[in-house]
């Protein structure tokens, strides 16, 4: 057997090496660098104990039994008088082992009033079997951590999760801003007031305009005169529907809130 | 007084016993320290050949980046416990790593590594170094016959052959050199490159005109050193790690650092012997003095690290070798261009 003689991949491959070194490594240092997980990470369940009615679900559905959940029945007492009395689920021990979750995420897929989470946080492994057993109190802890969801497309609606939370501080914000104006201008005359307060509410209805939406014909046949699909045109007409009816209203509102505001001394004046 | 003559003697180092103890010192430093330096780079240059960062945490003081890994490691290899196999030669067991270590640090003493920076100029330098060398694969076979385990006895015979296989070509490569320089010597190597014309007008290291002796003298180093893609005497997914599968803590920490020694001594005589020495090209003066002695030890330490490198290199790309391929290269095609080789040099020092 004749030996074979070295050819030109032994170049190659010292250069691919060569290459390689040259260009950047992609390991991250991970215990100083932190990982820039996505935000549907499977890192840890959090349970939202307020929304709970220990319906059972979750545990009954968890294929490694591993969430424990104890309840007993509260007796509320009829809100009129001679009416019923009713009876509450009250939890009382909410604990996921972790040392038994495979992390498949069913309980959280099937929590029909939005109690379970999943957080991206990954840190929590111990020494001690027993200390991952987490309990209702660690899982609200986890709850902190759990990211709001992103949108699904570029330009979507915003999350109820996301716009609950801005309404609820959108509101506590007001709140606090009629309260600040209540305690400054008390003794600065009536009228200040609910101008004051009707301008806020003004500027806070904005928002939540509804509208029904409705396909906007002239939109329509446009795009589709522009060859559009049908559904995309509808869509779009849709939303163009929608943007103008809101813009009608706003402008309406603002109408009726300058002269009014006149209208309303005058309402007073007549009063 | 006494002190006065002493620091005279040390300036001068015109006492030989004094000399002596200084060279001997500062080539035992070199030698501790140098491998340190090349397994770091091998750390280094191996992770990023494979898209790793290679050591990060252990550091010296404020340097990161893992530079303090191997004198992490020298004190676990000297905290971990020295097992010695029952059924094993006690004695050959608990001396082949010393057999294999001393030879390395022996070649040390005739390499020079500047003008004037070296511990002794032997006539028959290049021939010491050589002879030298080929003892260390005496510690290979102790410890492989010693250790009383099927892999490493593997391993050592696998190791004789290919010692004995690859001895041939890094003899007769280093011999076509002598060949042109006209001497043994590896001071007298390097003044001779530095002399050397190619064709009587251009001035080129050996490696131009030797280009397949030096080719031939580094793949033989590489075999010599049982380093990729040359390792079948210590395949660790063939045997487990041959003669070395028994050794533990200090002892085997000493079959490590002789094999990166190797690389340093090795990529040194290359270095002597094709690239010129001290020179950072022939022709090219060095200034006088201890400023010219620093800078051709820098511009030597340059031509080993950058030999040290290729090896590291070559580790990281190549797959290991098969047995019967390493012998075929060696008898088949290594040692006949070797031969040829000296022919071919021998004609043209006479005809040019």
């Amino acid at each position: 057997m004749r030996p074979t003689l070295p050819k030109i991949g032994l170049l190659k491959g010292l250069g691919v090496t060569l290459k390689t070194m040259m260009s950047p490594s992609t390991t991250s240092q991970y215990p100083h660098v932190k990982p820039d997980l996505p935000p549907r990470t499977r890192g840890v369940i959090a349970l939202m104990e307020e929304n709970c009615t220990v319906c059972m679900l979750c545990a009954r559905e968890c294929p490694d039994w591993c969430i424990y959940i104890d309840s007993h029945k509260d007796t509320i007492p009829p809100k009129k008088e001679g009416g019923r009395a009713r009876t509450r689920n009250q939890l009382d021990r909410f604990a996921i082992d972790f040392a038994l979750c495979m992390y498949c995420g069913i309980c959280v897929e099937v929590c029909p009033f939005d109690a379970l989470f999943w957080s991206p946080e990954f840190e929590y492994s111990t020494y001690s079997i027993r200390e991952l057993t987490h309990e209702k109190e660690q899982l609200r802890v986890w709850m902190d951590t759990v990211p709001a969801p992103p949108q699904l497309e570029v330009g979507a609606e915003i999350p109820p999760e996301i716009s609950d939370g801005l309404e609820a501080a959108r509101k506590a914000a007001e709140a606090e801003a009629q309260r600040l104006l209540a305690a400054s201008q008390p003794a600065a005359g009536g009228d200040g007031a609910p101008a004051g307060g009707k301008a806020a509410a003004g500027t806070a209805a904005d928002d939540d305009i509804h509208v029904e939406a409705q396909v906007d014909q002239e939109t329509f046949d446009k795009l589709v005169a522009e060859g559009k699909s049908e559904r995309v045109a509808r869509a779009k007409a849709k939303a163009a529907y929608v943007r103008k009816e809101k813009a009608r209203i706003r402008r309406e509102r603002a109408g009726s809130e300058s002269p009014p505001a006149g209208g309303d001394q005058g309402e007073r004046a007549g009063g | 007084m006494t002190i006065a003559v002493l620091a005279q003697s040390l300036l001068a180092l015109d006492n030989v016993w004094l000399a002596l103890g200084l060279k001997l010192g500062l080539i035992v430093v070199f030698f501790l320290t140098a491998p340190l330096a090349v397994g770091y780079m091998e750390h280094k240059v191996m992770a990023h050949m494979q898209d790793r960062l290679g050591p990060m945490e252990a550091g010296l003081g404020p340097i990161k980046h893992g530079v303090g890994q191997l004198v992490a490691d020298g004190v676990k290899f000297i905290q971990k416990e020295d097992i010695i196999p029952t059924a094993a030669d006690k004695w050959v067991f608990s001396w082949a790593p010393a057999v294999s270590l001393v030879p390395v640090l022996v070649i040390l003493v005739v390499v020079p590594f500047g003008p004037g920076v070296w511990a002794e100029n032997l006539d028959a330098g290049i021939f010491f170094a050589l002879a030298v060398s080929s003892v260390g694969v005496l510690g290979i076979l102790m410890a492989a016959w010693s250790s009383a385990n099927k892999y490493s006895l593997m391993g050592g015979i696998r190791a004789a052959a290919q010692l004995i296989a690859y001895e041939l070509p890094l003899v007769l490569a280093a011999a076509a050199v002598v060949l042109q320089a006209g001497t043994l010597s590896l001071v007298g190597i390097v003044e001779a490159q530095n002399e050397f014309r190619l064709l009587g007008a251009i001035p080129v290291p050996y490696a131009v005109p030797h280009v397949i002796g030096f080719g031939m003298f580094y793949v033989a180093a590489l075999a010599e050193l049982s380093r990729p893609p040359f390792d079948m005497p210590i395949a660790d997914s063939e045997i487990i790690f041959g003669h070395m599968t028994e050794y533990s803590g200090l002892r085997y920490a000493f079959f490590m650092l002789s094999e990166y020694a190797g690389m340093v001594v090795l990529s040194a005589l290359a270095t002597v012997l094709f690239l010129g020495g001290w020179y950072p090209w022939p022709g090219v003066p060095l200034p006088d003095g201890a400023l010219g002695a620093l800078l051709g030890f820098g511009v030597t330490m340059g031509k080993i690290i950058a030999l040290t490198f290729v090896m590291v290199w070559l580790r990281a790309t190549f797959p290991r070798l098969r047995e019967d391929q390493l012998q075929r290269m060696s008898w088949l095609i290594l040692i006949p261009l070797a031969l040829l080789n000296i022919v071919v040099v021998a004609v043209a020092k006479v005809m040019l």
